[in-house]
């Protein structure tokens, strides 16, 4: 087990290269100067532009601008926007913000997709299994600003249940929408796979046997079934996490969040690579160490992998 | 037509009214069918067994001969739908468990009555230990603290003979080989002392060599219990050891039944010969196996008459037209077949 953590952490650093600089060299490559637009009307000083060239290695080749910006990540520096301003104060105002939507819609994908999804497997062709079949499809079709600006409208604005947006606070009982809207399309997919994985393994042999031996069915259900069942809705919902990060722009601009996706957007729009790389560079660590996590709950789950 | 017929099988042991017979378990006049999408198969036609403390009743069948089904519908773990009883009742003490509520029913599983399946590696749950499969029975049934189970659960695999059943304990299923892991499967059934042991094909998954020792197992547990044990089974071999009555089932019905020493000398029904006649021999090496020629019949078609009568040698025109009813032929057996008197009385 400790030399399998090892070789899947060592795994990770061609991984990381990889990925950061594919992102790096996306970003900086988009044609255009990127001086353009910076400074107003007229144009940025030339001291500007070459304290920024020198800063950025601009002249250089993509090899050692990448080579330098690495360089400053491991010393902890994500680097300045063109107008100053630290790129480490961006990310640490922005990404508690996100990360808690993300747990939260991960919370509640999980909750309610799981329960949809055991008691629709259980009773296949039942009422409740059309109604969650019909939901979720409705969930997976619907774009998530859709689902987003009805959910808000009618929670928000017509019955005044919630308040439309999210304050700079984040209190937990106004991230329930916003996180419900960011997760919906995950919890649909949560709820078929749990509900296919359920009914599957209902008839198999164990689950006979759990029977047969004369267990009350809360326990061959919670049990015995449900252990096994959960396997591949882990990986859903461990990989998930990254995505619901990632995928939170909409939902975040829909209620007003102050999060990644937010900077993302704007850093895009302005052209500022560098905030771009670096709010991308942190998502991809928690991508990868969330799907280390996957694979060690897998062994935890299910004693017939091991790893060696 | 057909039906009337069929009613008049239930014939021995059973006097049909359901009042109580003393009996530990008896099964009477059951019938099972699958209702498929392409259409009704009657699985079980009214069959009628029973079995006592400390006796060991085997069923003999074909693969499709409804012997695991009659098993199920005894348990109560037939998949439903497609499976549904349709008729009869299964006495436990006396009680039909078929009308009890699920929860009376419940509590028969694993204490009254306990089961056995053929393949211990799909039938133990994979990611539980196997300790914890047979501790859970003394804790979820009866409360026993988590030491206390597990210490008994210890020695139930003492009894069955798993040698270090100490360091046994915390492995999983998967770790086991296959004979262990049907010992496995006995201790987690006997567990609760259970009354009434159904092993359903306990040794066909089994290396021929481990077969027996499983066999002995069972027979040495059965008798320091005197528990009743329905084996069901397809192999003759392994039947002449240890059981005490035979019951040989075709197409959801039983055609033949006695005991063992009966059986094997003189069979009632052409199927217990044909099948008796398919044993390979040492004395006759070298030459072609016999077989019972043609297949059983489709279960959603039974042939009108005897079920048997396209593959009987003995067939005649009466075979096809009527149904013969499991009558009693002499002391303690009966067979369902229209020339029973004749094969026994033959030489």
């Amino acid at each position: 087990m400790g030399r399998y953590l090892l070789r899947r952490l060592l795994q990770l650093i061609p991984v990381f290269i990889g990925t950061t600089f594919l992102i790096y060299w996306l970003v900086w490559s988009v044609p255009g100067d990127p001086f353009a637009g910076k400074c107003g009307d007229r144009g940025c000083p030339d001291n500007f532009r070459e304290v920024m060239t020198a800063k950025y290695h601009l002249n250089e080749s993509i090899w050692v601008q990448y080579a330098s910006y690495m360089k400053n990540l491991f010393q902890g520096d994500f680097g300045i926007t063109f107008s100053g301003r630290s790129i480490n104060d961006i990310i640490v105002t922005s990404y508690p913000n996100t990360l808690k939507l993300a747990v939260v819609a991960l919370t509640i994908e999980a909750v309610i997709g799981l329960s949809a999804g055991v008691l629709s497997g259980l009773r296949r062709n039942g009422f409740l299994d059309n109604l969650v079949l019909v939901s979720t499809l409705f969930l997976i079709a619907l774009p998530v600003f859709v689902v987003g600006f009805v959910l808000q409208w009618l929670f928000g604005v017509k019955w005044g249940i919630v308040t439309p947006t999210v304050s700079n606070e984040m209190r937990f009982t106004e991230l329930i929408l916003p996180g419900f809207v960011l997760g919906s399309a995950s919890m649909a997919y949560i709820a078929r796979v749990a509900r296919t994985s359920i009914a599957e393994n209902r008839r198999a042999d164990y689950v006979r046997t759990a029977i047969a031996k004369g267990l009350p069915m809360r326990r061959v259900v919670g049990v015995h079934l449900l252990r096994n069942s959960l396997i591949p809705v882990v990986t859903l919902l461990g990989t998930d996490l990254g995505a619901l990060m990632g995928g939170a722009i909409i939902t975040e601009g829909i209620f007003g969040i102050n999060g990644i996706g937010r900077q993302v957007l704007r850093a895009i729009v302005t052209k500022e690579s560098a905030t771009v790389v670096s709010i991308v560079v942190v998502l991809v660590v928690v991508y990868l160490l969330m799907n280390l996590l996957v694979d060690l709950l897998y062994a935890a789950l299910d004693p017939r992998i091991r790893y060696e | 037509m057909s039906d009337i017929l069929v009613s008049e099988q239930s014939a021995p042991g059973a006097d049909g009214s359901g009042r109580p017979s003393g009996r530990l378990l008896e099964v009477d006049d059951l019938r099972v069918e699958f209702r498929t999408r392409d259409g009704v198969a009657k699985v079980i036609n009214g069959v009628t067994y029973h079995v006592d403390a400390g006796e060991t009743l085997a069923v003999l069948g074909e693969s499709g001969s409804g012997k695991s089904v009659t098993a199920q519908a005894i348990m109560g773990i037939l998949d439903t739908p497609p499976g549904f009883v349709t008729g009869g009742q299964v006495r436990f003490h006396g009680k039909d468990m078929l009308t009890m509520s699920a929860e009376e029913r419940r509590r028969i599983r694993g204490e009254g009555i306990a089961m056995i399946f053929q393949d211990a590696l799909s039938a133990l749950n994979p990611v539980f230990t196997v300790g914890f499969q047979i501790a859970e029975q003394f804790r979820i049934r009866r409360g026993i603290g988590r030491a206390e189970a597990k210490k008994r659960a210890i020695e139930m695999l003492d009894q069955v003979k798993i040698p270090n059943a100490k360091d046994r304990f915390s492995n999983y299923p998967h770790q086991f080989s296959g004979g262990m892991r049907q010992r496995a499967m006995i201790a987690m059934s006997l567990a609760l002392d259970p009354e009434v042991l159904i092993a359903d094909e306990p040794t066909t998954a089994l290396d021929v060599t481990v077969q027996a020792q499983i066999m002995d197992l069972l027979a040495e547990l059965q008798r320091e219990r005197q528990m009743g044990m329905i084996l069901i089974t397809h192999d003759l071999g392994v039947v002449a050891d240890v059981a005490d009555r035979i019951a040989v089932m075709y197409a959801g019905r039983i055609v033949e039944q006695a005991d063992v020493y009966d059986l094997y000398a003189k069979p009632a029904h052409p199927y217990t010969l044909g099948l008796l006649d398919s044993i390979p021999r040492m004395d006759e090496k070298g030459q072609q196996l016999r077989t019972i020629k043609g297949l059983p019949p489709n279960l959603m078609n039974i042939p009108p008459g005897c079920p048997f009568n396209p593959r009987c040698p003995m067939a005649q025109p009466v075979c096809r037209e009527k149904l013969p009813p499991l009558l009693q032929i002499g002391s303690g057996r009966s067979s369902a077949c229209h020339f029973a008197e004749e094969l026994v009385n033959r030489d």
